[in-house]
């Protein structure tokens, strides 16, 4: 991590967006609250019971954010700062409503190499495809991208574990880089990419469900 | 954690198969497999079409995925938020 921040370079327009801040730019502080809501909506939750106790949170985060942009210097992203305040709040909350945290379910990534990507049933003794996937290449692009299979992908990051929710969140959903949501998250790399690779595997098989069943 | 590359090579097997592919496609995607081992997922890819399919499927779950729209702030919370912003500005 410090190695990280030695070599940290800060994003672009960061300082420009520090500085709108700090001189109580309403619209600029409304932009940030509509862009980085959802994902801290997201972080929240994983933390603390509801939705509405999450929502406290995010408030009282950018509560944090207004009191303390002054005195933020600029060694990590404005990004990464402001997350790390949302997770501190969150623990706290979610400590205090008796909540064990989430990441000690992360120490099992290594104990559940037993769960698989693919029905292992799907596969032959010599470890090749018995049941092949089918060619979505085939299907048309209105069914396949269409409203209604985004929603399926929806649902099916909803039922995650919390941890693997918000990975895959960041990560896909909100296009983050790895290094920002191990930061933020507290994750080791390859913790991460075994959430992510959870992640994206269970909406795959829910999408395949959709895609491929025999009716719709 | 014994990692599916270390299974595979205790198995003395050169190459990948079917089963074991699935497991290290996030891996290969986020580019973290060593040169060797990214060969040889791509010499089975190369030839295995229903990997090649798998593969697919994978990509285009993430960009389903990344049409996704988001949950965000209620109403409430956002005004509730810039009344606090404003009242940050007046102190």
């Amino acid at each position: 991590m410090d190695d990280a921040a030695d070599t940290f370079v800060e994003p672009e327009g960061q300082a420009e967006l520090v500085a709108a801040l700090r001189a109580r730019d309403e619209a600029a502080f409304v932009a940030l609250v509509d862009e980085l809501g959802p994902s801290m909506l997201r972080v929240a939750r994983m933390y603390v019971s509801t939705r509405a106790v999450a929502e406290d949170v995010v408030q009282e985060t950018w509560l944090a954010v207004l009191t303390g942009i002054d005195r933020f210097e600029g060694r990590s992203s404005l990004r990464t700062w402001i997350f790390r305040i949302l997770a501190n709040r969150a623990k706290t909350r979610g400590e205090r409503e008796g909540r064990s945290l989430p990441f000690s379910s992360v120490g099992d990534v290594d104990g559940e190499s037993h769960e698989r990507s693919v029905d292992p049933g799907r596969f032959l003794a010599d470890g090749h495809w018995g049941s092949p996937p089918g060619d979505w290449s085939e299907l048309p692009e209105a069914r396949l991208l269409g409203k209604e299979t985004i929603e399926v992908a929806h649902r099916a990051i909803e039922a995650l574990p919390e941890t693997q929710r918000a990975v895959i969140t960041m990560r896909d959903v909100e296009g983050w880089s790895s290094e920002e949501v191990r930061n933020v998250l507290g994750l080791s790399e390859s913790n991460q990419r075994v959430l992510l690779h959870r992640a994206r595997s269970k909406v795959r098989r829910a999408l395949e469900a959709h895609l491929e069943g025999d009716t719709s | 954690m014994t990692s599916i590359w270390q299974r595979i090579r205790g198995g003395g097997q050169p190459g990948l198969t079917c089963v074991e592919l699935v497991e290290l496609v996030t891996d290969y995607l986020e580019g973290v497999l060593s040169p060797s081992d990214r060969d040889r997922f791509e010499r089975h890819v190369g030839a295995c079409e229903n990997c090649t399919r798998y593969v697919e499927e994978m990509r285009t779950t993430i960009a389903l995925v990344g049409r996704i729209e988001e949950d965000a702030l209620s109403e409430e919370a956002k005004s509730e938020l810039l009344e606090a912003f404003r009242g940050w500005v007046r102190e």
